[in-house]
């Protein structure tokens, strides 16, 4: 019910003005970005003082100057987050990759990598070509079990929200799909979806935008970014005992 | 408006809770007809109806805030539920009667007309949405969507499109409901020629139908891939048992609806669905969800109609059947009027929606998206609902009194649709 409180609020015009400064315009869909998992491996490589993370999934991920793109971004505030531990984040993710397909590509990317932590971004191919929901809920399973067995954690991120797109592709069903799967095997979802949206109903960033300049997209993802970077670290230091006695 | 039936030539029970005194448990004849009482229309299928085309409406326009409101929020079942076993009763009442008739052969050529229109209708709405695709995909550019771009790349290809979308294989967001209604329909001749003649019987095989969809996985294929997203193998059940409730099945579970044991379940039941989905929102709260239920319970099915969205609905029935009886006194009421007109003309209210939910996202999107503007698009859509619906009983009223035209008494009582 939060949503519906800021979104009352934002009707009332009480929102603070768009995009006054952009680490507080991102802040406002921080609620999206919490976590009750914990994430086990990351706590131990920060420990360990050197942080490994692989983003794997579709090329939503991608700009075209990469070093504004999210992940050269989660790396950055990582990096100035946790000071002393070497941050490392490479990027597997290919256009139009689907979950089952980057199932295929997982064994050969943990071996080279060995990541502490692996965010798997899924769901926009598969809404695009309307995929089975139950065959990607499936294969999501078949792919976390890979990467604990590999013994990384696993962070999802579910699709963008696109609402020129939004009557064409059905995300929600796929972001509900991703939103059980981790439920189920306790590992924690970057909201992306709710996030974004919540920026477009906030008026932070105007989504509709029709533009082929990237200043936009690039503050999106430098958010993304930071916001990512807060959900790793918040879960890396939650106690142990909460995420254990979850299923009693 | 006379809602009167006068020539009832069958004893149609449209109510889940008679008023009258209990009925001989076993089925009426059907092959004699028995002059009976005249059966006033039950508005509460209407009012229902109508209800669910506005949530159906609200839910079509994507990330609407007003979408808030509706049930799928607060439960499992939402208002595809509704409108399936409303359509269905309704259905049954309707070609019920012209079989017992005018024999099966007549009923089953309107049944059968009845599913072209609907293919009609859904082919209008789709060139409608061809139309508003086209034209979002050439103003449509941002480096961060370069992905999702991807999704107009059948616009280039109208050859597959378009007879993909003819074999209702192609089915855009939000046109799901009318090829699901096309199916049922189609099948519905040979289910209520046997549910007159052996009411448990067809409501057995129905559900037999739907367990061998479950267990075989049985469903029409899509494109560019997966399964249609109402499985109708599935979702036949509940149209199924709208029949079957409307031609003496509700009747018959008269006593069960009305005892404090069954509606005590159902509150439970609703109280347990609300708790589960409220974990959805608040994922911290899903840690009191102990493992074994939500192993057992998720996924929630929505295409093969999940048992637990079936119960939900039934556990709903149940409850508005003892908050409104059928004589509720706010039936009469002008302020149900404008759901109940729009019950009275689903298919045509529920195709408008389709289009005014496009229009919407159109608004949403060129004019503003904020969430003033998402209020404001919901209530001038269903403000335009109730418009053209009292439009179209005026109309018929009109019609029907010039002579000459053609009756319309059937549909009329049927709440002008099937």
């Amino acid at each position: 019910m939060i949503r519906l409180v800021v979104v009352l609020a934002a009707l009332l015009g009480v929102a603070a003005p768009a995009a006054a400064a952009p680490d507080s315009a991102c802040e406002v869909a921080a609620q999206h970005a919490r976590t009750d998992f914990r994430l086990p491996q990351v706590a131990r490589a920060i420990a360990d003082k050197k942080l490994d993370i692989v983003v794997v999934g579709s090329a939503s991920s991608a700009l075209i100057d990469s070093k504004k793109a999210y992940p050269a971004r989660l790396e950055a505030k990582l990096a100035s987050k946790l000071p002393g531990v070497a941050v490392r984040v490479q990027t597997f993710a290919r256009p139009r990759e689907t979950a089952a397909e980057m199932d295929q590509a997982l064994p050969q990317i943990l071996a080279t990598a060995k990541p502490a932590l692996t965010i798997w971004q899924t769901g926009t191919v598969e809404a695009m070509r309307r995929v089975d929901a139950d065959d990607f809920s499936s294969t999501l399973e078949k792919g976390i079990e890979r990467i604990k067995a590999a013994g990384s954690d696993v962070m999802l991120i579910n699709p963008q929200y696109s609402p020129r797109t939004e009557l064409m592709m059905d995300a929600p069903q796929y972001a509900e799909a991703i939103r059980i799967v981790a439920l189920q095997h306790e590992i924690p979802v970057f909201d992306r979806f709710a996030i974004m949206r919540h920026w477009g109903e906030l008026g932070t960033f105007d989504l509709n935008e029709i533009t082929k300049k990237i200043d936009m997209a690039a503050k999106v993802h430098a958010c993304l970014g930071a916001l990512l970077a807060g959900m790793i670290v918040d879960s890396a230091n939650l106690p142990a005992e909460p995420a254990q006695g979850n299923n009693k | 408006m006379n809602r009167i039936l006068a020539k009832d030539t069958i004893s149609p029970q449209p109510v889940p809770v008679p008023a009258g005194p209990p009925r001989d448990p076993a089925r009426p004849p059907p092959a004699k007809p028995l002059p009976t009482a005249p059966a006033e229309r039950d508005l509460r299928l209407d009012l229902f109806r109508g209800l669910a085309l506005w949530l159906i409406f609200l839910d079509h326009i994507p990330s609407n805030v007003m979408s808030w409101i509706t049930i799928r929020n607060y439960g499992f079942s939402d208002a595809t539920e509704i409108f399936v076993f409303i359509s269905g009763y309704t259905a049954a009442f309707v070609y019920g009667r012209a079989m017992r008739e005018r024999g099966p052969i007549v009923a089953s050529a309107r049944i059968l007309k009845r599913a072209w229109q609907v293919y009609v209708a859904h082919i209008f709405l789709f060139v409608i949405y061809m139309a508003e695709i086209a034209y979002l995909s050439t103003s449509f550019e941002n480096p961060l969507y370069a992905e999702e771009m991807g999704i107009f790349d059948f616009l280039r290809q109208p050859d597959v499109t378009l007879l993909q979308a003819l074999l209702l294989k192609f089915k855009p967001a939000n046109m799901d409901v009318l090829p699901l209604y096309i199916m049922l329909l189609a099948g519905f001749a040979p289910f209520i020629w046997l549910l007159l003649r052996n009411p448990t019987g067809a409501l057995a095989a129905s559900a037999v139908v739907y367990i061998l969809a479950w267990n075989f996985d049985i469903n029409l294929p899509a494109y560019p891939g997966g399964t249609w997203v109402f499985n109708p193998f599935a979702w036949q059940l509940l149209f199924g048992f709208g029949a079957w409730c409307a031609l003496g099945g509700a009747e018959r579970l008269g006593a069960l609806i009305r005892s404090r044991w069954v509606l005590a379940i159902a509150i439970a039941y609703l109280v347990f669905a609300f708790a589960i989905v409220m974990t959805w929102y608040f994922p911290r709260y899903s840690t009191y969800v102990p493992r074994w239920l939500s192993d057992w319970m998720y996924p929630i099915d929505k295409t093969n109609l999940d048992v637990l969205r079936f119960a939900h609905f039934l556990a709903l029935a149940v409850v508005v059947a003892w908050l409104c009886p059928r004589d509720w006194p706010y039936l009469k009421s002008r302020w149900v009027r404008p759901a109940i007109l729009c019950g009275q003309h689903s298919l045509e209210i529920f195709c408008l929606g389709v289009f005014l939910a496009f229009a919407a996202h159109i608004a949403l999107q060129e004019i503003s998206a904020s969430v003033l503007m998402q209020v404001v698009v919901s209530v001038v859509g269903i403000v335009s609902m109730i418009g053209a619906a009292w439009l179209l009983s005026w109309y018929k009223q009109v019609e029907g009194r010039t002579p000459g035209s053609r009756s319309t008494s059937n549909a009329d009582l049927a709440g002008g649709e099937a």
